[in-house]
């Protein structure tokens, strides 16, 4: 059997990205119709009804249009623009102690009816192999509620043309800046999910979100090599005025080595600075390996917080309902228990969340109907908590859910997802220039590069964008074939300096995978630039055939 | 009950080419139904029966392009799905790279169907996953698994009077089990297209027997080891080369395939001499639809790898076009020759090594030599005078596929393997190789 619908993005081994593609093809103005309040309530009820009169002694539905828009380009074409829609209803309840779940398309009253039957009748069957029954955190109903990303600019209403001429002009500009070849993407979303549940809850959400990388690639063919520099942009849970740039949005990365963008971005100039940047990394030094001290950008961190903090301290993985997948967690429960166990420094702060605006995991309430929140992971560099779903609270001892239950879609289960997970900011004043002041042999790395962990989140390498050299207290020259491999509590306990919430800003991903079948979710991590000392650097440059 | 049969497919790809007043038009009408139970903590947590069916349109005028979808086969729907993708056609931004949908193809089916994997049902699957826990629960063991079944069928046709019908099945099946202490873990992966290939009992005895052998598991210095990597640890690395095999990205100067001077290393000695890699729709063991669902060119075997040498590159119509060449059919599977030999014979063959069940977390590091990253997982083994020593610790390497083909020291036999992040299906067989670049210590379980 060949593998699920994916779209192929990026350029061959270089930069490719293989994302699953969702729902079906529509034109762009049936996006801007919605389904009314009241009939989702009604359509809702119908369920609730159903699924109580079948024995179920909870029942929750999520109605849900899920609406996405790809503007794909390569060098100044065009590739493919492509809309997608897909709505329906999912229905979970518990009954006998068990879950049940089914999900249809057919959102009839008839056809809701039978999902939620078909549910219970899941759960009455799953009841029997169950050996404790499922316990739900208790949540008070909130009535009907309505909550939206917070935009000034809905994509849907913004011509494809324009925005494919923006990434156009993105090429445009990198191509003329040193870049042999470029590749940019927009991706948009739109998902209008409707929750109802027996508690007495009818929340409608209304979320936004939106995310333009582009890959800048520059071709040496005498000497064979290539190399690439990828866009120093973050998806975000925000409109579409975030592509549109502002002035007071950009700061300078420490030894003025690049432009950094935090509320709106520039793809322009980025795009021009990128392919420079591609054209510069092939003659770059190749860096010697041994041990730095590193400074990282918000840029690049945010996916090391999201591999060795974000994952392993996800609830179900620690016990063990990841173990055939992801994985499991070194962050056992009797390192929780213990109130000691040093994660990281005590310089090391780690707040989950889901109320950062602007952030791919900002809502009004999860999926389970409970209003979003923010709490401690890591405190003065202690494990204090985790990421606990209404089923899961009771385990650690929580009263109520931390709200970070969340589907993919109508047709997936909703389960434990991460929330944002982000570096406090250093509470003494310090800006990366003053960081790097101290820094006698010290490596700078700015953006994303690849990244790999293993199944219990020990032992990671993690390469980037940018790299510059710090030598006795100044930026440098750039390097290549940069990559460092630590270990999750060493790396956090050789943590020696957080620049001050002047330099706070968030990074995300688009595609965080989890679960059987999987499912897709969202995520931003926030930090400022963080300096980790004495960590293993290894050189990448191999010569084949 | 989706899936429709070939009359009624052939019907409706008709009756919607007939309502296209386009230039040209293409359509996909395809059916799924798949089941699947996931297990953890030694119970079932979650089981799913998934349904879907549609139809799918895609238009042209001159070099604009249009797509639409829907799930409903009367002649009003057709009719309105077939405007909908031509309004979107003229409204698409003109795409210079534009390609005609392709002429008259010869399709020769393959045997991609089995009655006995459409058969199965909720019972079959919970059985499955009762053999596992039952065995583990026996040996004081933690079963997580996830098996999925699915039953589908593609349809293609085009204005051209393309057409093709080809119903498929496939199954896989992994299963993770883990000691009570999580000092011990092993696992094991099954992929069939029938399911009569298939047998649980089997699949779940190999990872209890690699979680009870892999307690306590001894620290190796990390350096370069000569390892026996069985097929699931090496399937993912093929994968991620063989995407490289890409004549445009080649003739551009981006892939490793491409060379000082601007040309490619086409028809180049850039493996062992025992390496040959194939793709061939109507493998047996891995059979694919016989066309490529994007293009709907059809499938032939395309020889990638020759003894040892840079046999053949994708060729994408576009680039075909402006190479003079007849452009490519992307292969749906992977396969490697092998010998006769078992796993058991390469490890009675080694005096000193590593045996390596699975690779996992695999990342691009490098494109320019194809440099991977990746761990050893779930049992990972010294190997001495031809014995299985002791278990050791899970590593970290770092290496790139071209240099582990080159440092090929034995094959065995191929088996099959499904793709987990590449979209292949494979046949791979265990392989010896030497000096394999193990660059750290991981202390995961």
């Amino acid at each position: 059997m060949e593998r699920r619908t994916f779209l192929k993005i990026g350029a061959g081994t270089a930069g490719a990205m293989l994302v699953p593609v969702f729902g079906n093809a529509i034109a762009a103005e049936e996006m801007l119709t919605a389904m009314p309040v009241a009939a989702k309530k009604a359509l809702a009820d119908v369920a609730l009804n159903a699924a109580t009169k079948a024995g179920a002694s909870y029942c929750d539905v999520r109605i849900g249009r899920y609406l996405n828009q790809y503007i794909i380009t390569r060098d100044l074409n065009v590739e493919n623009v492509t809309n997608t829609e897909s709505a329906g209803v999912g229905v979970r309840v518990v009954c006998n102690g068990a879950y049940g779940f089914a999900a249809t398309n057919d959102m009839t009253p008839d056809g809701i009816a039978g999902a939620a039957r078909q549910a219970v009748a899941i759960a009455k069957a799953n009841a029997k192999l169950q050996s404790e029954p499922v316990r739900l955190a208790p949540v008070k109903g909130v009535g009907d509620v309505a909550w939206a990303t917070p935009i000034v600019k809905d994509w849907r209403t913004v011509p494809i043309k324009e925005k494919a001429e923006l990434l156009i002009a993105a090429n445009k500009a990198g191509m003329d800046a040193g870049a042999s070849f470029m590749q940019s993407m927009l991706f948009q979303v739109n998902q209008q999910k409707y929750f109802a549940s027996t508690d007495g809850s009818y929340i409608d959400q209304d979320l936004q979100r939106l995310w333009a990388p582009f890959s800048a690639t520059a071709v040496d063919k005498a000497s064979g090599k290539f190399r690439s520099r990828n866009g120093l942009s973050t998806p975000v849970g925000m409109g579409y005025e975030y592509l549109d740039a502002r002035k007071e949005d950009k700061i300078k990365a420490a030894g003025g080595v690049a432009t950094l963008y935090t509320k709106s971005y520039d793809i322009i100039e980025d795009a021009r600075a990128a392919g420079r940047d591609a054209k510069r990394k092939l003659t770059a030094k190749s860096v010697t390996p041994g041990k730095y001290d590193l400074m990282l950008s918000p840029e690049h961190l945010y996916l090391t917080i999201h591999e060795s903090v974000g994952h392993p301290t996800e609830l179900d993985r620690v016990l063990g309902y990841e173990a055939n997948y992801a994985g499991t967690s070194f962050a056992t429960l009797d390192k929780w228990e213990s109130k000691k166990f040093n994660y990281g420094s005590p310089l090391v702060n780690i707040v989950a969340d889901k109320t950062t605006p602007g952030s791919l995991g900002n809502v009004g309430y999860d999926d389970e109907g409970v209003k979003t929140k923010r709490w401690d992971i890591i405190k003065d560099g202690v494990l204090v908590s985790y990421q606990a779903t209404r089923d899961q609270a009771h385990i650690i001892g929580k009263e109520e859910s931390d709200g970070c239950s969340y589907a993919d879609s109508w047709s997936n289960v909703q389960f434990q997802r991460m929330p944002n997970v982000s570096l406090q900011a250093g509470k003494k004043k310090l800006t990366p220039d003053e960081m790097v002041k101290d820094i006698k042999k010290g490596i700078y790395i700015v953006g994303e590069g690849s990244f790999s962990i293993d199944q219990q989140r020990y032992n990671f390498q993690f390469g980037g964008q940018l790299f510059y050299e710090i030598k006795d207290g100044k930026v440098g020259q750039m390097l290549e074939d940069v990559a460092y491999q630590s270990n999750t509590q060493d790396f956090w306990n050789a943590c020696t300096a957080i620049c001050d919430e002047r330099d706070w800003r968030m990074g995300g991903s688009f595609f965080d995978g989890k679960g059987q079948p999987p499912q897709i979710s969202i995520v931003s991590h926030g930090s400022s630039t963080t300096r980790f000392n004495g960590i293993n650097v290894i050189n990448t440059a191999r010569k084949i055939g | 009950m989706t899936i429709l049969t070939q009359e009624q497919t052939k019907h409706i790809c008709d009756r919607a080419l007939s309502f296209s007043k386009a230039d040209e038009c293409s359509v996909a009408v395809t059916g799924s139904r798949n089941g699947n139970i996931r297990f953890a903590r030694n119970q079932v947590s979650t089981a799913g029966l998934a349904d879907d069916t549609s139809i799918s349109v895609t238009v042209a005028f001159g070099k604009r392009q249009g797509t639409a979808v829907i799930n409903e086969f009367d002649d009003k729907s057709l009719e309105k799905v077939v405007r909908r993708a031509e309004d979107l056609a003229r409204l698409a931004p003109e795409n210079p790279e534009f390609m005609p949908a392709v002429a008259k193809q010869d399709y020769k089916a393959s045997q991609t169907f089995s009655a006995k994997t459409a058969a199965i049902d909720p019972d079959f699957r919970a059985q499955t996953a009762a053999y596992a826990i039952e065995a583990c629960k026996k040996n004081k063991l933690v079963a997580a698994g996830f098996f999925t079944d699915g039953t589908s069928f593609s349809s293609v046709a085009n204005s051209n009077g393309v057409y093709g019908h080809q119903e498929q099945t496939g199954l896989d099946f992994t299963c993770t089990v883990r000691t009570e202490d999580g000092r011990g873990s092993g696992w094991v992966k099954r992929s069939a297209t029938d399911a009569n290939r298939f047998d649980a009992r089997e699949a779940a005895d190999v990872a209890i027997e690699k979680a009870l052998r892999s307690v306590d598991a001894k620290a190796l210095e990390p350096g370069r080891y000569t390892v026996i990597l069985e097929p699931a640890a090496t399937s993912e690395l093929l994968g991620y080369m063989l995407f490289g095999f890409d004549a445009r990205q080649t003739d551009e100067g981006r892939s490793f395939l491409s060379k000082k001077g601007g040309a490619s290393r086409l028809g180049d000695k850039l493996f062992d001499q025992q390496v040959n890699i194939w793709a061939d729709p109507w493998n047996p063991d891995v059979p694919v639809l016989p066309w490529d669902t994007d293009n709907l060119i059809a499938r032939k075997r395309m020889d990638l790898i020759k003894d040892g040498k840079v046999n053949a590159l994708n060729y994408s119509q576009y680039w075909a076009r402006k190479k003079g060449v007849q452009p490519t059919a992307t292969p749906g599977n992977i396969i490697m020759a092998g010998t006769d030999k078992s796993t058991a014979e390469l490890i009675a063959n080694t005096k000193k090594g590593v045996l390596v069940t699975r690779t996992w977390y695999i990342r691009m590091v490098d494109p320019q030599s194809v440099l991977l990253t990746g761990l050893t997982r779930d049992g990972t083994f010294y190997i001495e005078n031809g014995k299985i020593k002791y278990p050791i610790k899970n590593f970290r390497f770092n290496e790139s596929p071209v240099t582990m083909l080159n440092n090929i020291e034995e094959i065995g036999k191929p088996v099959v393997i499904g793709g987990d992040e590449v979209p292949f299906q494979m046949l791979i067989p265990p392989m010896k190789v030497r000096d394999f670049n193990f660059t750290s210590l991981s202390d995961a379980v």
